[in-house]
């Protein structure tokens, strides 16, 4: 079993990133955010899980759904709630919104939305770190939508060619926007696609938090042993929708999920999971898990009545930060 | 137009005629591209198509932007008339290798022994905080290519025909709507028709001023004009329609009767269409130029995400009825 510390660590990191993800919905629904948001409720346990190895001079890039990945890579709470309001004091001082995060202080150099976008950035990282012979690895996030694109195995070959410390997370939630896997994938194997490059390759049930956690932690020692590049597919679900707090279940406007299969992944909860095993452990019991929910969401609250009140960039300067003075 | 045989349609409706009627008219017609199933994607332009001409003719794809439009681009060279929808142009640009380097230069590098009856349809969708890489209008950049027409719709008239005529053309066409425009309604022809590529309109008559509009602008002229209009203030309303090849003559003979001229496209200003169409008029009409032309397009600068710096950012017909007085006062 891993340290009481660790478990009660990987715990806050999921909930924090629930917590959040679902303060958003109210301020959707009532217009006070307009920002287009991908909710990563659901997916909490693969970002908690690889944050959790990953040391500041670590990197990371992200997808369009990146809060959860800007949080566990050590993005302040705060920031990212400010930049959604379009706030000044966001973390890319309310140009990027939610699609555009960044944190460098802690590695995490950017998400954007173009599919696959990032990727090759990560690779670039990797190659810094090699050139410079700095023991630190690269972690780049993709869903399983972003595997059709062809720089995705450009970069794996390479990253293998190069033997460069990048670990390739692909979040398969099943669905790219409004296809389900299937139809945009001729089989369901993408942790196979890094095979042909000589890139160890994994599968792993990404609704576990523990399984993610040990599996980075395999993958970030074989990068920083110089023997290259790690593929990590890390199967979940999203319980919201693509876009928005809707979630997509068939029937409504955006006819895609059948009922029945949410209600299944739900009972797969990542969070409650983990909550199960913690209380089976004597790790945490039922009055500590509130205590920490609470000091959470208080946070989380501080910080949206903070964001509201703060000032929006100056439109005098719309045209800073084109180029670095 | 009589108005028995039309009936008011929406832009994005009319687009949606024009598919279905060219799928109709030539079976050697399909259309290929990411969401032509999901209303997310493509709003209502692709209705229907999937349960008329079946998936085998109107094909949903993974996200593989680059290898779909070759296809495309390939399976026009193969017999086909190829539509490739790209609903955001943003996600285009990893496609533009079959689009510049080969779609565009088949024709030429090979004698004219081929061509590529492909049309390449990007859809600019911006606003509502949706940030930099969702909000971009990069028309200049496929204007810029010899090989490539490039056409921009204003109305749903032109929305239709233009891409009848895309569709029909023999070249690649470059097919630019924006979402902004999907909900404008007027009459629109029931039969199959044809607006010419590289012609102009003009939307409104006028003495004082001609504003030359592209897409978007096109329409906010109109507004413009018919609030100027107000202030006894005659503006002559160009749309270009086309953005290559561009209809110079008639922003030209629109000049010598106005003398002035402000040209307007809600993209960036630096290396845009409006440049090319300010320096051919320039140095065609030099002689009936009554003060320098004027351009409103937006700053050389990424869309923004926060609200404010969004307003900021984007222009509309009160942009133009400013400047337009700026220049009228001024001289």
């Amino acid at each position: 079993m891993q340290s009481k510390i660790i478990l009660k660590k990987l715990y806050r990191k999921m909930l924090q990133i629930r917590l959040c993800e679902e303060s958003f919905i109210i301020p959707i629904l009532n217009k006070e955010i307009r920002c287009p948001i991908h909710l990563y409720v659901g997916e909490e346990a693969i970002s908690a899980g690889i944050g959790a190895v990953l040391n500041n001079k670590d990197v990371m890039f992200s997808n369009h759904r990146s809060h959860g990945h800007y949080l566990s890579k050590g993005g302040e709470l705060k920031e990212l709630i400010a930049e959604i309001y379009g706030k000044e004091t966001g973390c890319s001082r309310g140009r990027g919104g939610s699609m555009h995060l960044i944190y460098p202080k802690t590695g995490f150099l950017g998400s954007a939305p173009i599919v696959s976008g990032t990727i090759s950035l990560a690779v670039g990282s990797a190659l810094s770190f090699k050139i410079r012979n700095k023991k630190n690895v690269a972690v780049s996030f993709f869903g399983d939508g972003a595997t059709g694109e062809g720089v995705l195995f450009e970069s794996m070959n390479f990253a293998s060619l190069k033997k460069l410390p990048l670990i390739f997370v692909c979040e398969n939630n099943l669905y790219a926007t409004h296809l389900q896997i299937l139809e945009t994938h001729a089989k369901d194997n993408i942790w196979e696609m890094a095979k042909p490059f000589g890139i160890p390759s994994f599968r792993i049930d990404g609704n576990n938090v523990l399984e993610v956690f040990e599996k980075a932690q395999k993958a970030v020692k074989y990068c920083k042993s110089g023997k290259g590049p790690v593929f990590i597919e890390c199967i979940t679900y999203r319980l919201m929708g693509h876009v928005g707090p809707d979630d997509n279940i068939q029937g409504n406007h955006t006819d895609i999920r059948p009922k029945k299969e949410i209600e299944a992944w739900k009972k797969r909860d990542p969070i409650l999971k983990f909550e199960k095993y913690l209380l089976k452990n004597n790790v945490l019991n039922k009055k500590e898990i509130e205590d920490v929910k609470n000091k959470i969401q208080k946070k989380i609250e501080e910080y949206h009545n903070i964001s509201i009140k703060e000032e929006y960039p100056l439109t005098k300067n719309l045209e800073k930060y084109v180029f670095k003075k | 137009m009589s108005s028995k045989n039309s009936r008011k349609l929406s832009y994005s409706l009319a687009i949606n005629e024009a598919l279905h009627q060219m799928m109709e008219f030539d079976s050697s017609v399909f259309l290929i591209g990411q969401g032509v199933k999901s209303p997310w994607y493509v709003g209502n332009t692709c209705n229907g198509l999937i349960e008329k001409y079946s998936e085998k003719r109107v094909i949903d794809t993974p996200i593989s932007e680059n290898a779909i439009t070759g296809a495309a681009v390939g399976a026009a060279l193969s017999g086909m008339r190829s539509i490739a929808v790209h609903p955001r142009i943003d996600f285009m640009m990893y496609a533009l290798d079959p689009i510049i380097n080969q779609a565009a230069n088949w024709s030429y590098m090979f004698g004219g022994k081929v061509s590529v009856p492909v049309v390449i349809w990007g859809i600019i969708n911006r606003g509502g905080e949706q940030g930099a890489q969702h909000s971009q209008a990069l028309q200049a950049l496929f204007s810029h290519i010899p090989g490539l027409k490039v056409v921009m719709p204003s109305t749903p008239y032109d929305a239709k025909g233009l891409m009848i005529s895309a569709i029909k053309d023999d070249n690649p066409v470059v097919y630019i709507d924006d979402r902004w425009l999907y909900k404008i309604e007027e009459m629109v022809p029931e039969k199959i028709y044809s607006v010419p590529i590289g012609k102009g309109v003009i939307r409104k008559r006028g003495n004082d001023v001609t504003i030359a509009g592209i897409s978007y602008m096109a329409s906010e002229a109109v507004k413009a004009a018919n609030e100027l209009e107000k202030h006894n203030i005659s503006s002559e309303v160009i749309d270009m329609r086309t953005v290559k090849p561009l209809d110079i003559d008639l922003v030209l003979q629109s000049i010598k009767k106005t003398g002035r001229l402000i040209v307007t496209e809600a993209a960036w200003l630096t290396g845009s269409v409006s440049a090319s169409i300010v320096a051919e008029v320039q140095n065609r009409g030099f002689k009936y130029l009554k003060a320098p032309i004027e351009r409103i397009c937006l700053p050389d600068c990424p869309a923004p995400t926060s609200g404010p710096l969004e307003k900021e950012y984007y222009i509309n017909s009160n942009d133009i009825i400013l400047k337009v007085k700026k220049l009228l006062y001024k001289n």
